[in-house]
């Protein structure tokens, strides 16, 4: 409303007068970003090398081979799932003939999908984060309802030392999330659980 | 002697309540102190940074909320002000039946509760649905949370089984996964169902219009996923002037909050869903709420607005652990409640929670884990003070008689010959002592021999010497 608007505006106005009129209102502090980056994380490893461990300490899985993709998701028994159009063609040889992939997500049959792939517009090696952004998304719900999401790293995508420098890349992008591990609870007495509403594994790959 | 409200209620607490909340926080505590070491050289520094951070948006909150206010306008997203609670859930509501709306799903936000919005909703007859899993266990229980963070502190597994098994969420089961994998199957459903998505917000960056969701479960991600309306509802406090200070409030909020790096889901929302995207909210709404803030912003407390509810103040807090959070009587428990909450219950709701202030034995340990360092010893003393000036009944049952001390402070020669005088309280038996309170303090301690006037006289002497020597 309007009128909460203005009387919002107003009441602010009067608290702070007395403060900004006094100049005592305090300044924006002078920093550095450095200060933030966990130089123990970071590492001194190759940079998908600490990604990879950093996405391992959240239970997470990186992988640079299609076929140890495959393997992963043939043992955990996952073989029917929805994947990204424009990724299918580069995945299909390599997952082989055991997989059925779906290019459309349909809401309907919500559990048909027991994983789902769709690509990562970037990660961040800090904090063993996958970036997805919503023009790069082919589908929210097949990034997030089954119960295994692929994040497929290609080759154009960013690669992102620190989370100060993947903040200061969000672009126009309506919707970026940044995923970092499965979906977890500690609801129950503290007690772990993975797989809440999101994906219980979370893998990503990369392609090159 | 009458006791105050939060001691009463800790003493009839039951044990394994009591037990939960204690080995609850005390996780929190230690996970939080191991992560912060392990990443930071100085993480006193960060938190420090964070606090000016917040206190120069505050302090400029004008400014950036207009800013902000426009830069969401242009990101597409209709914004919405509400001067208290009642304005906020006629909005909501109008938003609600514009879209034709019967399943709400909800994901964690503390602000709905100060408004109480399922309640009104529920009765409006909507489909009411939290999605938090702890939130939801709540929601069934007709309960309230107890913690900002982990509402379902307070309960154990066989509780939460008994819930699910009154509910029709399947036969007994006290397993956490089972109870989980429950809870997610009847969920996804409604997520599905929902025609509009609610959430609160973490921050909103002023330079951009960007708000950014933090949840682990993933329930706010799934909201917007399966609906296509998403209504915020945002404190106007929230706000930081640039994307670049989002960084210095998420690397202390996880940390802070969970003992994690990051939070699992870090959401940064500028609009409705790009148009590739088929899934997602087509309309956004962000609904700016005050609800007493400004009163806050003018009083004499306005460091508690920097507050990014971590909720490491309540883990890491002597009173709150042995009281849990309900014994707040209000939304926000713990330490920040004690500040937060009297203040934003308004002038009418003050008197009723003046007494929070006092469940505090100021020994500091909130100040010191506190991600914006917000000096809440010194904000709890300033309460005591309003509480006595504006004579709170609440706030001084239980309180010693303070009379013959202020007059003896405020009259020096009385105040001399009384502290000579009590010399003689040296030779008198403890059972003896004459003064009520400090008859009950020797009854377990030994007090130190009286002294009374060495001192004025060591110092009348040392003056003297001071004199001569010029």
């Amino acid at each position: 409303m309007s009128d909460d608007r203005s009387r919002i505006f107003a009441a602010i106005r009067e608290a702070l007068q007395p403060l900004q009129s006094a100049g005592k209102a305090s300044p924006y502090p002078d920093y550095e970003v450095g200060q933030l980056t966990s130089l123990p994380r970071l590492g001194a490893e190759e940079s998908w090398q600490a990604f990879a461990r950093n996405l391992a300490a959240v239970n997470g899985h990186a992988y640079e081979k299609i076929e140890e993709c495959a393997a992963f998701l043939q043992e955990h028994g996952v073989t029917e799932g929805y994947c990204d159009p424009e990724l299918i063609d580069r995945l299909r040889e390599g997952l082989g003939s055991a997989f059925t992939l779906h290019p459309e997500f349909d809401r309907a049959s919500l559990e048909r999908y027991s994983f789902g792939i769709t690509k990562a517009s970037g990660i961040i090696v800090e904090s063993g984060t996958i970036i997805l952004k919503d023009r790069g998304t082919s589908n929210r719900l097949g990034a997030l309802a089954p119960w295994v999401h692929v994040a497929v790293l290609t080759e154009e995508a960013p690669i992102f030392s620190t989370m100060s420098e993947a903040l200061a890349e969000l672009g126009d992008d309506p919707n970026v999330i940044w995923v970092t591990g499965p979906s977890k609870t500690a609801d129950v007495e503290g007690i772990l659980i993975e797989g809440v509403h999101g994906p219980g594994q979370q893998l990503c790959l990369h392609l090159s | 002697m009458k006791h105050q409200e939060i001691d009463t209620f800790s003493e009839v607490l039951a044990a394994d309540v009591k037990e939960a909340v204690r080995a609850g926080s005390a996780s929190g505590v230690s996970k939080r102190r191991e992560i912060l070491a392990a990443d930071f050289p100085d993480a006193n520094a960060i938190r420090e940074l964070a606090g000016q951070i917040k206190q120069h948006t505050l302090e400029h909150l004008d400014t950036y909320l207009e800013q902000a206010e426009q830069k969401m306008r242009a990101n597409g997203i209709q914004v919405h002000f509400a001067w208290d609670g009642n304005s906020a859930k006629e909005q909501i509501l109008e938003i609600i039946q514009q879209r034709k709306a019967r399943t709400i799903c909800k994901s964690k936000s503390m602000a709905s509760e100060e408004i109480e919005l399922n309640d009104f909703l529920t009765e409006k007859g909507y489909d009411m649905v939290e999605t938090d899993l702890g939130e939801f266990i709540l929601q069934l229980d007709e309960d309230h949370p107890s913690h900002v963070v982990k509402p379902i502190i307070h309960k154990n597994r066989r509780q939460i089984a008994k819930t699910f098994e009154k509910h029709g969420l399947g036969e007994y089961n006290d397993e956490p996964e089972v109870i989980t994998q429950r809870a997610r199957k009847h969920l996804r459903q409604k997520y599905l169902q929902g025609e509009v998505t609610m959430t609160g917000g973490n921050f909103i960056s002023a330079e951009s219009g960007r708000m950014v969701i933090v949840t682990n479960e993933g329930n706010s991600r799934f909201g917007l996923a399966g609906a296509k309306c998403h209504i915020a509802l945002i404190g106007i406090e929230k706000l930081v002037p640039t994307d670049r200070d989002l960084g210095v409030m998420l690397n202390l909020l996880g940390r802070s909050a969970t003992g994690q790096q990051l939070t699992v889901y870090t959401e940064f929302i500028s609009g409705p869903r790009s148009e590739s995207q088929p899934e997602g909210p087509e309309e956004m709404h962000v609904i700016l709420f005050n609800n007493n803030r400004t009163e806050v912003l003018a009083s004499d407390c306005r460091e508690i607005l920097r507050c990014i509810r971590c909720g490491a103040c309540m883990n890491v807090c002597p009173v709150y652990r042995q009281s849990s959070g309900h014994a707040y009587r209000s939304v926000y428990p713990g330490p920040l409640g004690a500040v937060l909450s009297p203040l934003l219950a308004g002038k009418a709701g003050y008197p009723e929670l003046a007494d929070l202030p006092k469940a505090s034995s100021l020994c500091g340990a909130c100040q010191e884990v506190c991600p914006v360092n917000i000096p809440i010893p010194d904000l709890l003393l300033r309460l005591r003070n309003k509480a006595k000036t504006e004579h709170a009944d609440k706030a001084a049952i239980g309180t010693p008689d303070m009379t013959l001390w202020s007059e003896l402070a405020t009259h020096p020669k009385v105040w001399r010959t009384a502290m000579k005088s009590a010399n003689l309280l040296n030779g008198l038996p403890y059972d003896m002592m004459p003064i009520a309170p400090l008859r009950a303090w020797t009854r377990q301690r030994t007090l130190p021999k009286w002294q009374g006037g060495k001192f004025r006289n060591w110092m009348k002497e040392h003056q003297k010497e001071r004199n001569h020597e010029r």
